[in-house]
Formats: C-alpha cells, structure tokens, sequence
C-alpha cells in the first residue's frame, strides 16, 4: 500500500474487521440500565449503525497515508493565484488550542468569555484600521459569504432609502471573479459585465455607458484578477457614487495593498476581507474560512447582530439594531479562523503587514520578469501581488496550458490557477505570496522555462504529465458529469 | 471545417435557417475552447428571447459561459438529449449538439451574422 502509482486507495468502510475496535471504555460506576428504559421505542433505531471497526493504529495508518497524498504550503511551493497561498505560521495554531478559546460554548454567560469577546472587538478595530472602513461584522464563513452579506447590506441600504426598486442593477467587470455575479444574482439584481481596457483596467468609458440612476453598485477587486492595480479607481468611485450607487471591495486580494493604501481611501463602501487567504488562517482542504463585512458608517445600521460592544463593565454581544439584515451565521462566526488572524495581525503589527504587501509584490514582479521572454504576458505591466501569463505560444505546439498544470505537479509544486480569469486565452494565473524564498523561485522559473523548451521539443513528455504522482490525469469531466458521491 | 450551410456570430454560436425556424448551437471552435461539456442549462420552450440576450448556460469542465441568442424570436423546441449527454456539444457540434430552435421574429436578423467563411477568418484572429 505505499505510493507507488498504481496502489488503490480504500476507504476506511473497506479497512473495517468485524469485532475490531479501537477505545477501550472504563467500567461502569452505575446500575448499567437497558436502552429502551430511557428512550421511547420509537426513537431507538432498529439495527446498529454501519461503521467501520477499526484498531487505533489501523485508523492513524489510514489517514496519515491519506495525508501523505495531500500537498499543502506545508508540503511545497503554492502559487495558486487568487488565493493567497501563504505560509501560516504555527503560532496561530498553538494561540487557538488555548484552552480559554478552544474549550468555551456559545452559550455561556459573557463575563465568563471576556478574552473571547476582546479578541472579536480588537480584530474589528484591526480590520478597520488597516481598511479604512469604520465598522465590520466577522459572521460570514468565507469570502462568497461575505460578498452575499455585502450586497445584503447594499439592498438594506437602498431599501432604507427607498430607492430598491429604482436600484435593481450591479455591474461586475469581465475580469471578476465567479463569485461576484453569482452574489449578486443571489440577492436578487441584475448582473451588467463591463469589459477591460487594453491596460487590463476597467474600460472606463464601457462603464459610464452602464452606470445610471438604476446602479445598486459596482463590484471590484483592487487589484484585480489580472493581478493589476486599477488606476483609474478614483474615477470609477466618483462615477458610481454621483449615480447614487455603492462601490464593494472585493478583498481577495488584499494581500498587495496591507499597509500600503486601503480600500476605504479608495472610496469604497463595502469590504469584505478573506481571513484565510490575506491574514494567514489555513484553506484549501485546511479551512474552514472567514470572509468579514466592513462598511461606512452609513451601512452600520445594517450590519449583522450581535454586534461586540464595549462598556464599563466589559464587552457584551448587542443585539439591539432594529434596521440590521439579521443573522446571517450560527453564532458569531468562524470564531477559531478569527482568533489565527488576530494572533497574526498582532504578531506582524503594522510595518510587518505593510512588508508582506510589498514582499508579495516584488516575488511577483521577480517572476513575472523572468518568465515574460518564454510565455506570453498579455498585459505588459509591474504587477501586484500576482500576475497572469498566457500558454497561447505553447498551445501552438499542441501544448495546453492543463498540460503545463500537470506538469508541474510532477515536481512538487501546486499548478497555478489555470483559464481564469476568462479574459486571457490559456490562463496561467500564478501568485508566489511573500513567504516564499528566491531560491523557490528561481526553481519554479528554472522548472517553468524547462516546460517551455519541452513544449516545442517533446510535446508528449507534457501530455503525458503527471508521471510521478499516485494517479496520472483524472477523468475531470466524467467526475462532473456522473459524480459517485456516495460509498456503498 | 465550418458549414457552410448556415450563418455565424461573434460569440460562436451557428444558426441555420429552416423557413422562419432558427436552430441554434456552437461552433467546433467554442467547444475545443471549451473542453468536455458537463451541463447544459437550456432554455424553456415558450420563452421568448431577443437577439444577444442570454439563452442558455454551458458548462464546462474549464468555465462556465453564456449562450446568447443569435436572433430574436420564441423558442420552440430544446435539445432535451443534452440534460442526459451533455458531451453531445463536443463529439457532434454541428448536429446532435444543437441547443434549441427559435421561431423568427425578424429574419432580417440573419443578414447581420457572418458567413462560414469571414467566421473562419475571424476565428483566425482570436
């Protein structure tokens, strides 16, 4: 059963022995009574429950060869662009196992979580700090979550005007991510795309021709998905406010600015941020997320309760916002993911963040230089915190960028994020993060510029990537078309 | 090589006109770009639509994408045989892969879309 490239991985059901088991509990120190004197016969089920038996060791064997086919920024390098695959720091994870954090209910009175409650008011003032917006909720559980929040709050907004049924359009640029026109058709308004100009801009003329007295908002990532800092970004907020419309700062990637300017500066009104990409709380199989909604003071009425308030006698949840949109996750969010990114902000503070934002920037750049001459790079740019190359050259020897993607994995490395954004023929859309250092990048540039030359010469060595790995290409559209979701 | 027996639009969709009845679909080179089509999300019979609007969805195994309609006119009739092989769009573009029919509400629509052969063309330059 070791990796050997042709090993079957089993399930844990088929690891199962009858009879073996893996606790052993102590005896009991009360009268041992039979099931059906405490429960109602309808309420006991009929037939044991199928679960594997299984050995302790049988289990940790199970997963830990598991975990050995997984790759994670514990395990190699990570550029997936838009995603902000940053190292995270392990202290992050010993702060969340303290016990005053990881052992408390929801429930329990609140002069007995006072840590608790500080943590969720301190990160608040941080997000708003390093933003520039004046008040956040961290309810929603990640990024597509808050986005939904931020429209829901746009809506409250509008509604409390009595401008909703006026206010019925968000436009979203051709280079946006998947999620923004799907929130925004969740919440109930039409989608207007706008294009992107020859710079990778929003074409700002396209966009005066779209915006009108029917402008809800406009959705957009600083810098966007092409990696690009929008410059007209100024304009584009006068444009949207003078129709009465709000701007949503889309945060994934936030990573480029900390420090160095905020969205609220840049006369956005809404902001979500992504806990787990730009503040260091693990995703990608690691998660779970947190995605918090930060606005102007004109949409703090709106916010989600509870809302963590200060008072004399210490901090309280208040529930008491008569306009707010309500609840929008259990309790008060992913209150562990939150806790790792507080633990992070205070470890960086302020010059810290800001030379993550610039270490990003300069990673990619470095990249995108020594890259340019053997891939096509549609926009012709300093990038930010990502950059986005086109595979249309290597395409011309039958060479697709999926076959680039997999090629990579042979040598340890996660591929890039690949056809996205949807703007640029072959995408590869790589972001190396700050944490990374030059000498991975100069053998992922070695590795890259290798695949190029293997492009031309010997094609078929990249057809038929991955080698290396414990399955070759995965029937991607057989999975989408008869996905087998369940064990039986 | 591209049909020549019907007509093309910029966003890759082929019309061919049968009477006042357009039936719709994509080009080759839409689905190679693409790739293995998982879900068609079609049009209802009896919708009317106008031409450039959002028809249907396809989506792929790369992206999802819009389907617009190349004129205006009420759908008549869907391909139901994509809800069940979706891939229909890839091995058979031209025939069994067709979306949907619309009846015409102003033929002189048609005059407007390009010819298999200044389609070519254009597909040489994207």
């Amino acid at each position: 059963m070791r990796i050997d490239g042709t090993a079957e991985v089993k399930v844990i059901f088929e690891e199962s022995v009858s009879g073996r088991k893996g606790y052993s509990l102590p005896d009991l120190d009360v009268p041992a009574q039979e099931l059906d004197q405490l429960l109602p016969l309808e309420l006991l089920r009929q037939q044991a429950p199928v679960l594997p038996e299984v050995s302790e060791v049988d289990v940790i064997r199970h997963f830990t060869r598991l975990s050995e086919r997984n790759h994670g920024v514990d395990s190699g390098f990570y550029p997936l662009g838009s995603c902000t695959m940053k190292y995270n720091p392990k202290i992050n994870e010993d702060v969340a196992v303290l016990a005053g954090f990881q052992s408390i209910h929801p429930y329990q009175p609140e002069s007995s979580c006072q840590g608790a409650l500080e943590v969720l008011f301190d990160l608040e003032k941080c997000l708003c700090a390093i933003t520039g917006m004046d008040a956040f909720t961290l309810q929603p559980a990640a990024g597509a979550h808050g986005e939904l929040t931020g429209l829901m709050l746009i809506k409250a907004y509008h509604h409390h005007r009595g401008q909703l049924d006026q206010k019925r359009e968000v436009i979203v640029p051709d280079s946006a991510h998947g999620t923004n026109p799907a929130s925004a058709a969740l919440c109930g308004f039409k989608v207007v795309e706008v294009p992107s100009d020859a710079r990778g801009n929003v074409d700002v003329a396209a966009l005066r021709q779209v915006v009108g007295p029917q402008t809800a908002a406009l959705m957009l990532t600083n810098p966007n998905t092409l990696g690009l800092f929008e410059e007209h970004i100024e304009e584009i907020a006068q444009l949207i406010h003078e129709a009465g419309g709000l701007l949503y700062y889309d945060g994934a990637n936030a990573n480029a600015i900390l420090g160095v300017t905020r969205p609220g500066d840049m006369g956005f009104d809404v902001v979500h941020l992504n806990l787990h990409k730009t503040f260091a709380a693990p995703h990608g199989g690691g998660g779970p997320g947190s995605g918090p909604v930060g606005v102007k003071k004109d949409l703090i009425p709106f916010l989600p309760v509870p809302r963590v308030i200060q008072e004399a006698e210490g901090y309280r949840f208040d529930f008491d916002f008569p306009q707010s949109i309500g609840k929008v996750k259990a309790y008060y969010g992913n209150f562990l993911v939150a806790l790792k990114a507080y633990t992070y902000i205070r470890q960086m503070g302020p010059s810290g963040l800001k030379a993550v934002a610039e270490n990003a920037v300069l990673n990619a750049n470095y990249l995108m230089e020594q890259l340019k001459e053997y891939y096509d790079l549609p926009y012709q740019r300093r990038c930010m915190h990502e950059f986005v190359l086109s595979g249309a050259r290597q395409k011309e020897y039958g060479v697709k960028t999926l076959d680039l993607a997999k090629g990579l994995l042979d040598y340890g490395i996660h591929a890039p994020t690949i056809y996205f954004p949807l703007i640029v023929e072959e995408a590869l859309m790589i972001e190396p993060t700050e944490t990374e250092s030059k000498a991975t990048l100069d053998q992922f540039i070695a590795l890259m510029i290798k695949m190029a030359q293997e492009a031309i010469e010997s094609p078929e060595k990249l057809h038929q990537a991955p080698q290396r790995l414990p399955v070759r290409r995965l029937d991607e559209a057989g999975a989408a078309r008869n996905p087998d979701l369940k064990w039986s | 090589m591209t049909p020549t027996d019907r007509k093309y639009t910029r966003e890759h969709e082929w019309v061919q006109i049968n009477g006042k009845q357009a039936i719709v679909g994509i080009t080759n080179y839409a689905q190679n770009e693409l790739g293995d089509v998982v879900f068609v999300d079609l049009p209802e019979t009896g919708s009317v639509v106008e031409a450039n609007d959002e028809m249907a969805v396809v989506e792929s195994v790369k992206a999802v994408s819009d389907i617009y309609a190349p004129v205006s006119g009420k759908i008549v009739k869907v391909n139901e045989a994509l809800q069940d092989n979706p891939e229909l769009i890839n091995s058979d573009p031209y025939k069994d892969g067709w979306i949907s029919i619309i009846e015409m509400s102003d033929p002189d629509e048609v005059d407007e879309l390009m010819s298999a052969e200044e389609y070519a063309d254009f597909t040489e330059g994207e």
